[in-house]
């Protein structure tokens, strides 16, 4: 195979990852690793590089739309951040220090029981839940737009749920990936946040996260310009697809999407966990 | 100040951090669409080496090198420089989002701004240390 038909290939399959990537708040990232190692042979540390490259260019493709039209919660972004850098910050400090291999069966695991657990069918009215006084002293709350207008929501259990970002941090910090699901689970799980605020607000946040490692992985000689190019330029375009369709999307079916997704990710990391590999 | 136009309720703010994200998105595009078209004219046709891992050469694992390289006209380097545009991107909004706070004095909204900033740039730093 040559340069080009290689570019060719990986820029197709990269319009897929950033389509699901931006449509599920997860990023690219869980589709190009497995693609460009299992599928062309490319060594991991390559792999790792591009799929940085493809969480950031699905997070601020996306994002705009997201942002513009009042799905993203730029304080619970902002607010949670703070939780999600420091994560990262810890993670790539333990990394080499302790087995990943453990930490992958357990991450795959858990994430098998959330994906059964985020695609089930909940009820969708925020607005009679009682305001929590954290959230509501950090302006948490707000709406977003619905087929029946805007609709009011009520952050619940800010404690747990900045926890969970911290978790989140780290496993980025130390895997590489995962952060996205730990991002919406924690946000629509434990914080109660409306399921599409959550992954787009997760889409926003992925960003800001990846670039913190991006600076890392560059300085290490994992970013590729030749594989980074098709896989950044079919990632924008498909996370701009992914965000025309999310806005007009059921619910539900987002749900059954990401439960499918994080689903494949926890036999992904699983895989990774029993053999060292991917 | 009652007279400043317009006014930074929330929704504007969220518009102007739209139109950056969009525009570092596109700037990196272009740059990268560049640079990556003269690096399939120059070695298109060869073979890829990614089963490898060789790692990139010193010149494009830090900031200065990737910008000599971009404007030595090298493909890789022009694709690099669209790489660290792309990255710049959400900092970029992070920094701008401490202004938009800071000009509706959301006191608590800065100093959690500043906070990401801080750790993001402290990461940043110690990883071309």
């Amino acid at each position: 195979m040559k340069i080009i038909e290689f570019t060719m290939l990986v820029g197709a399959s990269s319009l897929l990852a950033g389509f699901v990537g931006s449509l599920t708040g997860l990023g690219g990232g869980i589709i190009i690793t497995p693609m460009l190692t299992l599928a062309l042979g490319v060594d991991i540390r390559y792999a790792i590089g591009a799929s940085l490259v493809s969480v950031i260019a699905t997070s601020s493709g996306a994002a705009a739309a997201y942002v513009r039209e009042g799905f993203s919660n730029i304080r619970i972004g902002m607010f949670l951040e703070i939780a999600t850098t420091l994560g990262a910050v810890a993670g790539a400090l333990l990394a080499g220090r302790i087995s990943t291999g453990a930490i992958s069966l357990i991450f795959g695991v858990a994430l098998l029981y959330s994906a059964y657990a985020a695609s089930r069918a909940r009820h969708e009215k925020f607005h009679d839940r009682a305001p929590d006084p954290l959230a509501t002293r950090l302006r948490l709350n707000g709406s977003y737009p619905t087929p029946g207008g805007p609709s009011a929501y009520n952050v619940q259990r800010v404690p747990a749920g900045f926890s969970l970002m911290f978790g989140a941090g780290v496993l980025s910090g130390l895997l590489g990936i995962g952060s996205g699901a730990v991002k919406v689970i924690a946000m629509d799980q434990v914080m109660g946040i409306p399921f599409k605020v959550s992954t787009t607000t997760s889409n926003f946040m992925i960003g800001v996260t990846a670039a913190a490692s991006a600076g890392v992985y560059l300085g290490r000689g994992y970013i590729d310009p030749g594989l980074a190019m098709p896989v950044m330029l079919g990632v924008v375009a498909g996370s701009l697809v992914g965000a025309r369709v999310l806005t007009r999307a059921k619910t539900q079916w987002l749900r059954i999407i990401f439960g499918l997704v994080i689903g494949l990710m926890a036999l992904e990391m699983i895989y990774h966990g029993l053999t060292g590999r991917l | 100040m009652a007279t400043l136009l317009p006014k930074w309720t929330d929704q504007y703010v969220e518009g102007l951090i739209g139109t950056l994200l969009q525009s570092g998105v596109i700037a990196a595009s272009a740059v990268v669409v560049l640079g990556g078209g003269l690096y399939l004219f120059r070695h298109g046709l060869s073979e890829p080496q990614y089963h490898v891992f060789m790692g990139e050469p010193t010149d494009l694992r830090s900031v200065p090198g990737i910008i000599r390289d971009a404007l030595a006209g090298r493909g890789r380097g022009i694709i690099q420089l669209g790489l660290l545009l792309l990255i710049a991107t959400p900092v970029a909004r992070v920094a701008f989002s401490i202004a938009a706070f800071a000009i509706q004095r959301d006191r608590l909204y800065v100093v959690v701004t500043v906070l990401v900033l801080a750790i993001l740039l402290y990461s940043l730093a110690s990883s071309q240390g």
